[in-house]
């Protein structure tokens, strides 16, 4: 079984975000990527599958800073073959125009199973995953925690609100958009890497044309304007600690 | 051609109309009122048209199939992409959900018709404004010229106006054929109970990426111990199995409205909001000045969890002595 995880990267949010002087993008100067937790949680789960079934397991990813550190990972933790997209780092993309390109070039891979985060924090034009499956002509199930190939298909744990699971049988090739892996991201250690990095390929394929249409044009970007920010506590522990103290009494906890 | 109406596709599971639903269709009225045209929900079921009588629409179209009786992405596309093509809406309205999110995307594809996820609200020309980034970047679009896919997050519009004591018309629309679908329902497996039921807790003390690990979170549990409450989680917290799944807070969680949340090294991603925004006090202790948790707080503090969590159970203590 061929199995391909799609990762991308996004801003982290640990950092503080600026807007650009256009007022519709992110600023990108000062902008730190790290692999969207999702897409993190997909590789996990085609590394389990590999483990389980002996499957074949292909990493993608489009090129950017960071990019390589998170296909040597990938490899350190078990995957077959590394892919990044090289393309114009200054073109105009949007996940329309990404899945459009990803999918050419999946279409040669001819992979039985295509996972990929369920969404990433950034997305204004839908997902990846859904986008590339009607591309490719496959079905898709999102929002999934836990994926199973039994009698050449695919049984997957589909989350609901509440904790509530519906097993779906989907029939393959398909995408799968991952909520979670059945257990969290394994760590590999730098050392694990660094060898990794001096023995593995990374292969660098051109990414096709570029069509953003499907997406929409952004008038504005803002930081959120709440009208009923918190009222901030000031001071010390020791200062905090008695303000609150005095809270919980106002509003009867104590 | 292309009238103006706003559809809004009804998300329903085994029997029960979700919320959003009601949220959306409060939002595709506001969207209406922009473009002119009437609020139509769409309703895909069996034997399920009885949900309708409470929607604040206009018109109800109802598509019945035996295939239709519970969500799989494979049947609501097939339904839906025949119904959106042959109307062309100004727009349709999905839930950004585990059922909406599986079946827009695919229909912007396979319709070639634009999409915009995360929307929160409209503007009052009808505008589309989304949540980005873990809630720390708003980012309003221009509605494109031809029917317009959009995904939406609660946060903009309430349910109850979304909900109308007079039944709406329902309109019977015939269902496609639904044969070899490619995805199936296999069963539904309930949620573990779990020892507390945290949305029916006054107090609850919640718990994020912030606390490190699984041992911090015993500082956490004193400290709810001496507030007489229980412990709660985000999804990371969750995911690293440092608690369990009947603890998580949010959207694939539960919805809780305590007396009390406070929120400790928790960013307050709208995820996260969706299942705690309505609680009547909610405390934030984060030490980033920028967490959008403090947007929902009534009270916030920058100190750093670790000094403040102990200093704060061990007064607690003090006072509950006496
Ligand atoms: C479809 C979908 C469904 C989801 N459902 C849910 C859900 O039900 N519930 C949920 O919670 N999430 C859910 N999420 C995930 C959500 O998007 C966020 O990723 C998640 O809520 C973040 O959790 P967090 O705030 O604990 O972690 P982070 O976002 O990493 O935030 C950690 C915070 O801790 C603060 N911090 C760090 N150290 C300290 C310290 N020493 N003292 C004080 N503060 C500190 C940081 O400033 C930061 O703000 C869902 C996501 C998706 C895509």
């Amino acid at each position: 079984m061929n199995v391909v995880a799609l990762f991308k990267l996004v801003p982290d949010l640990v950092e503080e975000l600026e807007i650009d002087q256009s007022g519709t993008a992110l600023n990108t100067d000062f902008l730190r990527l790290i692999i969207n937790e999702l897409d993190d949680h997909a590789i996990e789960q085609a590394i389990l599958l590999k483990e389980r079934s002996g499957a074949r397991m292909t990493v993608i990813g489009s090129d950017a800073e960071g990019a390589d550190d998170v296909l040597y990972t990938a490899v350190a933790k078990g995957a077959d073959q590394l892919i990044k997209l090289m393309g114009d780092p200054n073109a105009v993309i949007n996940n329309h125009a990404m899945a459009r390109a990803t999918a050419i070039v999946l279409k040669e891979l001819q992979p039985d199973l295509i996972l990929t985060g369920v969404q990433a924090h950034n997305d204004l034009d839908g997902s990846i995953g859904p986008l590339v499956a009607e591309y490719l002509g496959m079905p898709y199930v999102g929002y999934v925690s836990g994926v199973n190939v039994q009698n050449g298909r695919i049984v997957v744990r589909k989350e609901y609100p509440g904790g509530l699971i519906a097993e779906m049988e989907v029939d393959l090739p398909a995408v799968v958009g991952i909520q979670s892996a059945e257990q969290p991201p394994r760590y590999v250690t730098v050392n694990k890497v660094r060898q990794a990095m001096k023995t593995a390929a990374i292969e660098e394929r051109p990414l096709p044309a570029l069509d953003v249409s499907g997406g929409a044009a952004i008038r504005r970007m803002f930081k959120p304007e709440s009208a009923t920010r918190a009222k901030m506590i000031e001071g010390s522990t020791e200062e905090v600690t008695a303000r609150l103290l005095d809270i919980f009494k106002e509003i009867g906890a104590l | 051609m292309m009238n103006q109406d706003i559809y809004v596709v009804i998300e329903h599971l085994r029997g029960k109309t979700a919320d959003i639903s009601y949220l959306m269709l409060a939002g595709a009225r506001a969207l209406a009122q922009a473009t002119g045209g009437e609020v139509i929900a769409v309703l895909l079921g069996h034997n399920a048209q009885s949900l309708a009588n409470n929607m604040a629409a206009d018109k109800v179209l109802y598509v019945e199939h035996p295939a239709l009786a519970e969500f799989t992405s494979d049947a609501y596309q097939r339904t839906l992409a025949g119904l959106i093509a042959g109307k062309e809406p100004r727009a349709v309205l999905f839930a950004s959900s585990s059922i909406g999110t599986d079946a827009a995307s695919v229909l912007s594809a396979r319709l070639k018709l634009p999409l915009i996820s995360s929307c929160q609200s409209f503007s009052a020309d009808g505008r589309p404004i989304c949540q980005i980034c873990g809630g720390k970047i708003m980012a309003e679009s221009d509605l494109p010229d031809t029917t317009t896919l959009l995904t939406m997050t609660p946060g903009g519009y309430k349910p109850e106006e979304g909900q109308s004591g007079k039944a709406p018309d329902v309109i019977k629309v015939e269902a496609p054929s639904l044969d070899n679908l490619r995805v199936t329902l296999k069963q539904y497996i309930e949620p573990e109970a779990g020892d507390v039921d945290i949305s029916k807790e006054p107090i609850i003390v919640s718990v994020g990426r912030g606390i490190q690990n699984q041992d911090n979170i015993e500082i956490a549990e004193e400290l709810a111990r001496a507030l007489g409450g229980v412990v709660a989680a985000s999804r990371p917290v969750v995911d690293q199995g440092w608690m369990s799944t009947s603890r998580l807070v949010g959207k694939s969680g539960k919805k809780v409205k305590p007396k009390i949340y406070l929120a400790l090294g928790i960013s307050g991603a709208p995820e996260h909001v969706e299942g705690m925004g309505e609680s009547e006090v909610i405390i934030a202790i984060n030490t980033d000045t920028n967490a959008p948790i403090f947007n929902v707080a009534k009270y916030g503090t920058t100190v750093d969890l670790f000094d403040l969590v102990p200093a704060l159970t061990e007064k607690l203590r003090e006072v509950k002595k006496v």
